[in-house]
């Protein structure tokens, strides 16, 4: 495939594989987060460990939106698509996201009429052909999700459309990161910077972590060689002492970010004070919801939502395991109160959580594997 | 590896082994996906109450002893919306659908039935156009419907139309096709190119405003199994079609029936480049990914050779390929050598990916 295959070649990953491995001090253990989703998934679906020496650790961040929004929010957005008169929108994975008495595809089940669609456009779309029903867009996501929100509240607002509203769940990636580095007991040596993300926010961002906290960061693109380019550069910087915000993926990322979205995110969102996150807990200025200019469209102040929180279970370590203190068969609740079916922690919601990886298919889930002949 | 950690893997081993309890109160759409949540339907709640011998090994079809030959017997229902999509129809897709759970099975089809659901309202050209699609397409397998029922249902209660099939079958006398035939080092084979149905049907609904040219695959799979049957004889295993769920699902099937590992190549897996391309845009892996005329194989290593050459001169198989094996370990799991130069784990489909597809 044409302007992707490049990006897996797996002759230059050989190549990179032993640059990074030339540059791996044998006594020194590293442990590197991927702070986005979308970079486990590479990581996973190419088998990225295997070309990485034992003594680099990638440890997988809170970076999955649907993953960390909290019991309570998903309870919220189930009341509102309970109500007969409303649509719910919302994207796929959001669908199986458990909140305290079931998931979306159940409620569905029961005969709530819930849409899934691939941007919140498809939303506005309903809305227009729907005009005697109310259209709620559960809007997920980290800055990645949100300027496309905010592009579509923009359109509502000008078409005067009175049948749409957004329940906003968007969350911001640097208080989250920020609140890792702030724990005492964190052993990560160096991050691997969301790319998606700093497409809109650029790079400037993240230069208090190795201003604050003394931890380099490179921003890295999605495709295999991406990563490996970006361990590379992170490698690098470990062993020349270096500590500084890189940009690997600059083919895409602006150092200043996209302006326009930027724009459009300020006119539409502003800061809530505080927002929880699963087995995070709350985080200042953590989350975005409707600017006072757009609280006709604020799903949250058109319907009463229960706002309830949900306590993660006291037992759920899902904040100790990111931050690498401890393995996922170490918390207390791990394949008893917290499973696939029924997770309670960000770690076990998405398949790639390192919790879930682990339930389903134990050391493999992150050793080599050796199987069958290689072609 | 600490005790604990041991502990651990140890009750996670227990209750993978365990039978599965159905405990949803309802029923939502992952069970219908032919994933992990179709399993637990199956084997948690009708398995259970259903219990009998023939009916346990969950094979495509069950073989039932019946003086001298031993019978195939399968069913299958069809609700894909849209009816018509590009490289087929419902018609088409419930004659082959069935035709092929009885041809992996290593049967000769002999008789079909069809019964036809209609909701109120459905246009009669629309009808008489699957009706005919029928016909051509048990035609083209060697096989009749012999016997069907109708029903009308008022509207809106279904989607214009839903087919049932049930096909019987004799099954072949010589071949012992099952997942406790299959041993370390058998070579699996792939008659053609994933995720072509699945991907039809998505594009075809227009959710998604991509444009692409994808066909659906569906096809008798009957001169495949032939080819198969004539070029590795006892050498051919188990056959499978990987039909909802796909080749990532079957092969799991594959790997906790037997007990071994399975090993794929990710080179060797014959995907089209514009499937690939548009699985990669919806995030949509094709190893997930419904087909509707491609047949799954595992034949010992001596025969693979011939087995995939009779595969490519046969049509439908051009494309076959031999994606991977069958190994000793890891136990029950099913792991990718990626074309970047690692390894992955396959599991089995979790979720709906692709509601509704056949």
């Amino acid at each position: 495939m044409k302007y992707v295959d490049e990006f897996r070649n797996a002759e230059i990953a050989r190549a990179l594989s032993a640059e990074i491995a030339s540059i791996t001090d044998p006594a020194r253990h590293y442990k590197l987060m991927e702070v986005c989703g979308g970079h486990t998934h590479t990581i996973y679906r190419h088998g990225i460990k295997d070309l990485l020496p034992d003594q680099i650790e990638l440890v997988h961040g809170p970076g999955c939106p649907v993953c960390v929004l909290p019991m309570g929010r998903v309870d919220d957005g189930i009341a509102v698509a309970e109500r007969p008169e409303v649509i719910f929108t919302c994207f796929g994975d959001m669908m199986r996201v458990p909140g305290s008495k079931g998931n979306l595809l159940e409620i569905k089940a029961e005969g709530a009429d819930i849409r899934m669609v691939y941007s919140p456009l498809d939303a506005l779309r309903v809305a227009r052909e729907n005009p005697d029903r109310e259209v709620v867009f559960f809007a997920i996501g980290f800055e990645t999700t949100a300027p496309s929100t905010a592009l579509t509240l923009q359109r509502a607002k000008k078409e005067g459309l009175e049948n749409f509203s957004v329940f906003c769940n968007h969350v911001t990636i640097v208080p989250p990161v920020r609140a890792l580095l702030d724990s005492p007991d964190l052993r990560l040596d160096a991050f691997i910077g969301p790319g998606h993300v700093s497409t809109v926010i650029g790079c400037r961002p993240y230069e208090f972590m190795p201003e604050d906290y003394g931890k380099p960061c490179v921003v890295a693109g999605f495709e295999p060689l991406d990563l490996l380019q970006s361990i590379l550069m992170l490698m690098r910087q470990l062993g020349e002492g270096r500590c500084e915000v890189e940009n690997q993926y600059s083919r895409i990322v602006p150092w200043e970010g996209n302006l326009a979205a930027l724009k459009s995110m300020a006119e539409v969102f502003e800061l809530r004070p505080y927002f929880e996150w699963r087995g995070m807990g709350f985080i200042a200025q953590s989350a975005l919801k409707l600017s006072d200019a757009y609280a006709d469209f604020d799903a949250e102040l058109r319907y009463s939502v229960p706002g309830v929180r949900v306590a993660d279970p006291k037992a759920c370590q899902c904040g100790e395991v990111l931050k690498g203190v401890l393995k996922p068969w170490e918390c207390k609740v791990f394949g008893t109160a917290c499973t696939p079916e029924h997770p309670l922690g960000t770690l076990m919601v998405s398949s790639e959580g390192a919790c879930a990886a682990y339930y389903n298919f134990g050391r493999k889930s992150f050793e080599k594997v050796e199987i069958g002949t290689r072609q | 590896m600490s005790d604990r950690e041991q502990r651990v893997l140890d009750t996670l081993e227990q209750n993978r082994r365990s039978t599965p309890k159905f405990t949803s109160p309802r029923i939502d759409m992952s069970h219908g996906a032919g994933g992990k949540a179709t399993h637990k339907l199956i084997e948690g709640l009708l398995l259970p109450t259903l219990e009998n011998p023939a009916l346990a090994p969950l094979a495509d079809a069950a073989v039932l002893p019946f003086g001298d030959v031993r019978l195939a017997l399968t069913t299958d229902s069809f609700v894909v919306r849209p009816l018509v999509f590009p490289g087929g129809s419902i018609g088409e897709l419930a004659v082959n659908g069935t035709v092929n759970d009885l041809a992996v099975s290593g049967a000769i089809p002999v008789g079909l039935s069809a019964a036809l659901i209609i909701e109120e309202g459905l246009e009669t050209e629309i009808l008489t156009y699957e009706v005919e699609a029928m016909a051509r397409s048990a035609e083209n397998a060697g096989v009749s419907i012999a016997t069907g029922d109708t029903k009308v249902v008022e509207r809106g209660k279904g989607d214009g139309l839903y087919v049932i099939t049930t096909g019987v079958g004799v099954a072949d006398q010589e071949l012992n096709l099952s997942s406790a035939a299959v041993r370390p080092g058998d070579k699996i084979l792939c008659s053609g190119t994933l995720g072509d149905h699945g991907a039809a049907i998505l594009i075809a609904r227009g959710d998604l405003e991509l444009e692409a040219e994808v066909l659906s695959d569906t096809r008798p799979l009957t001169p495949l199994a032939q080819a198969l049957k004539g070029s590795a004889g006892p050498d051919l295993r188990f056959m499978r079609d990987p039909t909802r769920g796909g080749v990532g699902t079957v092969l799991n099937e594959l790997a906790r029936d037997t007990g071994y590992g399975v090993a794929l190549w990710e080179e060797k897996l014959p995907i089209r480049d514009v499937v690939h391309g548009a699985c990669e845009i919806l995030g949509i892996d094709p190893l997930y990914v419904a087909n509707e005329g491609k047949l799954l194989a595992v034949v010992a290593p001596e025969s693979a050779d011939a087995a995939l050459e009779s595969m490519r001169n046969t049509e439908g198989g051009e494309e076959a390929q031999i994606i991977g094996e069958i190994s000793e370990e890891p136990a029950r799991m099913v792991v990718m050598h990626t074309q970047f130069g690692g390894t992955r784990m396959i599991d089995m489909l979790v979720g709906d990916p692709l509601p509704r597809i056949c």
